[in-house]
């Protein structure tokens, strides 16, 4: 699939950024849902290995494309991690239709408002049977077609009460389609242009009081140990979504490395793993420090889903693939650019194109500080405000 | 498919081999370090351990449980505890592996049994040269056929060389291929130099001279089939990959706990940002390194090829080793730098992994 369907339009929907990737969403809603993706369907973290596995795979052919796949996304891993099971049948269903392709997204991110999750201004309020949602979320990834297709859904993160920082945020799923939630613009970016990242408004948007994920009650002293599933259940949705960040860069940077080494070996420069270190050549020792780096990410993402697999709490190494996975494919990907020379450069090949998507998964899911500074914490056992 | 987590037993063993390396081998360091000398005690008690005896052959009074990943457990754990004496206390393993994998029948009946009696007897492997173009696979040093045997010619260095042993399996080019022959300590042409290296204070090592040194065809490894020279050096890269990931987390857990007790500006300075993130890159790469390593162990145990996984593995333990062990010279800032502290003595072992080869077997 990531062969035959995306290599081939890669650049196509590279070069046209806003254009919506028809033959491949129709082909992945046709082929790929029972099959290779399918199992996200459902979002429990059972096949976590497979799923970073297939991660990876798909994103060798193409990340941004990856991230169009119609697919329940990060608003299923939201929906998996704090729903009950009414609402994961009630939100998922569409999912599993012979109906139109249908997204699901996660509108978390505000203009002043990134790592810094609890800072969000967005409101809720509850009125009458109704949630009522105020504020705009920006960096939307999916954010146009989980807004705009019939059956889709975005999971907004807002605030019940600005006064009580984190303990005041919820999670609410808004459908696809709902009043006043509005798409106003959509990201033009560095790389994964195939993927649309929208800036949405919602106006007085009303959602049924079902909607919200976890409990509505305000805890105010320590919202952490509280137990609620609001905000730690928000957060929870990260220790599976940053495994599967991480095989994403691993797969753009296993694109990067192998393309590498196959135009060096067809250059007529093999690698060769049994050469003394003084004649190792620079461009064996630089694919051979590559090629530890990315196998050194893939273990540690492997591992991060494997715990989780075993119903093991994996914060710590969720952070620490992603972490890992971010900074050294986004290096691996620069170096295949510089390695290669000006074809590289060019773009009559991915090479440049996958130095450009490589970079977001150091930011994205958190980024590398941010990952660093979760793996600080949990190594040196410092709680959020001692090291800050 | 992929699994993430020793087995039980080899949980058993890591959590004696840590015991044993926290009481037994890291409180002896620094003074085996600054002595030069090997603490005898602790090898003997290493050796009831039977961490080595537990590879060999059944047939010849091992245990028969022979695994790449464990030994790599063990070689993590022991490194953590001291360079030099996991060095040491691992040392039989250098010999007794070799033979167990490539000796002939006759070889593993006279030369197995001695490392699986009561007292410990230490081995010795000669396979790196005192040369910038030292090649593991291709060695300079040379084995020529004669009329009733070999005769050897060449150089090696870091070949430790511990009290109780008789001889030294010296790696040598045989037209062209590597070969193992067992060389006794006595041998005529044998000079021997003992060596002042960096680091490894306390493990006695030699530079070995061989002029037209004359051996018996039986001491050839292997006998008239010889041995896969290339898959000892995959083992041994696998087993220093895994000894580096040890001496890294010996120096990360070091940098940590000081960085959390050590008060600047009213605070530890772990809780500044600049600090911690260090930490929080050291544990990430340790991490990593260490699933390298096993990844080539399991390949070595899977009998599937190693060479590229052994190489990857050894490439970037030998690095991070290198990396950790200077920031945790660097948190410790200037009692980083004296040796009544560990990390200076960290450092000076973590660059011996750039140029070890085979110092240790998996």
């Amino acid at each position: 699939m990531a062969l035959e369907q995306m290599r081939p339009i890669s650049r196509r929907y590279d070069v046209h950024e806003h254009e919506a990737p028809r033959e491949w969403i129709d082909y992945f809603w046709r082929h790929g849902r029972s099959g290779a993706a399918g199992i996200e369907y459902g979002g429990d973290s059972d096949g976590m290995v497979q799923i970073c596995v297939q991660a990876e795979q798909l994103c060798w052919g193409d990340a941004a494309l990856y991230l169009r796949m119609p697919t329940p996304a990060l608003g299923g891993s939201a929906v998996a991690a704090a729903g009950t099971p009414e609402q994961k049948a009630r939100f998922l269903a569409g999912f599993r239709g012979d109906g139109p392709p249908v997204w699901g997204a996660m509108a978390i991110t505000e203009a002043n408002a990134g790592s810094d999750a609890a800072a969000i201004q967005t409101t809720a309020r509850l009125d009458g049977d109704e949630w009522v949602l105020n504020g705009t979320k920006i960096f939307c990834t999916s954010g146009e077609s989980a807004s705009q297709a019939e059956g889709g859904f975005v999971v907004v993160w807002a605030t019940l009460d600005k006064s009580a920082g984190r303990g005041g945020i919820k999670s609410f799923v808004v459908p696809a389609r709902t009043p006043g939630m509005k798409l106003i613009g959509l990201e033009k970016k560095l790389g994964i242009r195939a993927s649309d990242t929208a800036t949405l408004v919602f106006e007085e948007c009303r959602i049924p009081k079902e909607n919200l994920l976890g409990r509505a009650e305000v805890k105010k002293q320590d919202p952490q140990k509280a137990g609620d599933k609001g905000f730690k259940g928000a957060m929870a949705t990260f220790d599976a979504s940053r495994p599967i960040v991480a095989a994403m860069a691993v797969g753009v940077g296993s694109a990067s490395l192998e393309f590498t080494i196959e135009e060096l070996a067809r250059q007529g420069v093999a690698i060769r793993y049994d050469a003394p270190r003084v004649e190792r050549t620079a461009i064996e020792r630089d694919v051979i420090e590559m090629e530890a780096e990315l196998q050194s990410a893939r273990l540690l993402t492997w591992r991060a889903a494997w715990m989780m697999n075993k119903g093991r709490p994996n914060s710590l190494e969720a952070s620490m693939a992603k972490a890992k996975a971010g900074l050294s494919v986004t290096r691996i990907t620069q170096k295949a650019v510089e390695l290669l020379g000006p074809p590289g450069y060019s773009q009559k090949l991915l090479v440049e194109k996958w130095m450009r998507d490589a970079k977001i998964n150091d930011i994205y899911e958190g980024t590398q500080q941010i990952n660093q500074l979760i793996v600080a914490r949990r190594i040196l056992d410092y709680s959020s405000s001692v090291l800050r | 498919m992929i699994d993430f987590e020793p087995s039980d037993e080899q949980r058993l063993i890591v959590e004696t081999v840590r015991q044993f390396a926290a009481s037994e081998v890291r409180p002896r360091a620094r003074e085996c370090a600054e002595a030069r000398k090997l603490p005898d005690d602790v090898l003997a008690r290493a050796h009831e351990l039977g961490l080595v005896a537990n590879a060999l052959p059944s047939a010849t009074g091992g245990g028969g449980e022979r695994s790449a990943i464990t030994s790599a457990l063990i070689a993590e754990e022991l490194a953590w505890g001291d360079l030099a004496i996991a060095i040491a206390i691992l040392s039989p393993s250098l010999v007794a592996l070799p033979v167990a994998d490539f000796g002939t029948p006759e070889q593993q009946r006279a030369w197995l049994p001695r490392y699986t009696a009561d007292r410990f007897v230490p081995g010795a492997l000669a396979l790196v040269e005192p040369s910038f173009h030292f090649d593991a696979f291709r060695p300079a040093t040379t084995a020529r056929p004669d009329a009733d045997g070999f005769v050897l010619d060449g150089e090696k260095c870091f070949v430790p060389w511990l009290p109780g042993d008789d001889g030294v399996l010296v790696i040598a080019a045989e037209q062209g291929a590597a070969q193992a022959f067992w060389v006794p300590r006595d041998a005529a042409g044998l000079e021997v130099a003992p060596e002042r290296n960096m680091g490894l204070d306390a493990l006695p090592t030699v530079e070995l001279r061989l002029r037209g040194v004359r051996v018996p065809a039986s001491a050839r490894l292997g006998g008239a089939r010889g041995a896969d020279v290339a898959s000892l050096v995959n083992r041994g890269r696998v087993a220093l990959a895994a000894a580096a990931v040890g001496v890294a987390r010996a120096a990360f857990e070091l940098a940590r706990d000081y960085a959390k007790q050590r008060q600047a500006f009213g605070a530890p300075i772990a809780t500044k940002q600049a600090i911690a993130f260090k930490l929080a890159e050291m544990a990430i790469e340790i991490d990593g390194a260490r699933l390298l390593a096993w990844e080539a162990a399991d390949r070595l145990d899977r009998g599937l090829p190693a060479l590229r996984e052994a190489a990857i593995a050894q490439h970037q333990a030998q690095r991070i080793a290198l990396d950790v062990a200077d920031g945790a010279v660097q948190v410790f800032g200037g009692h980083g730098y004296i040796r009544d502290y560990l990390p200076e003595m960290h450092l000076r072992n973590a660059r011996g992994f750039a140029c070890f080869e085979a110092l240790s077997l998996v």
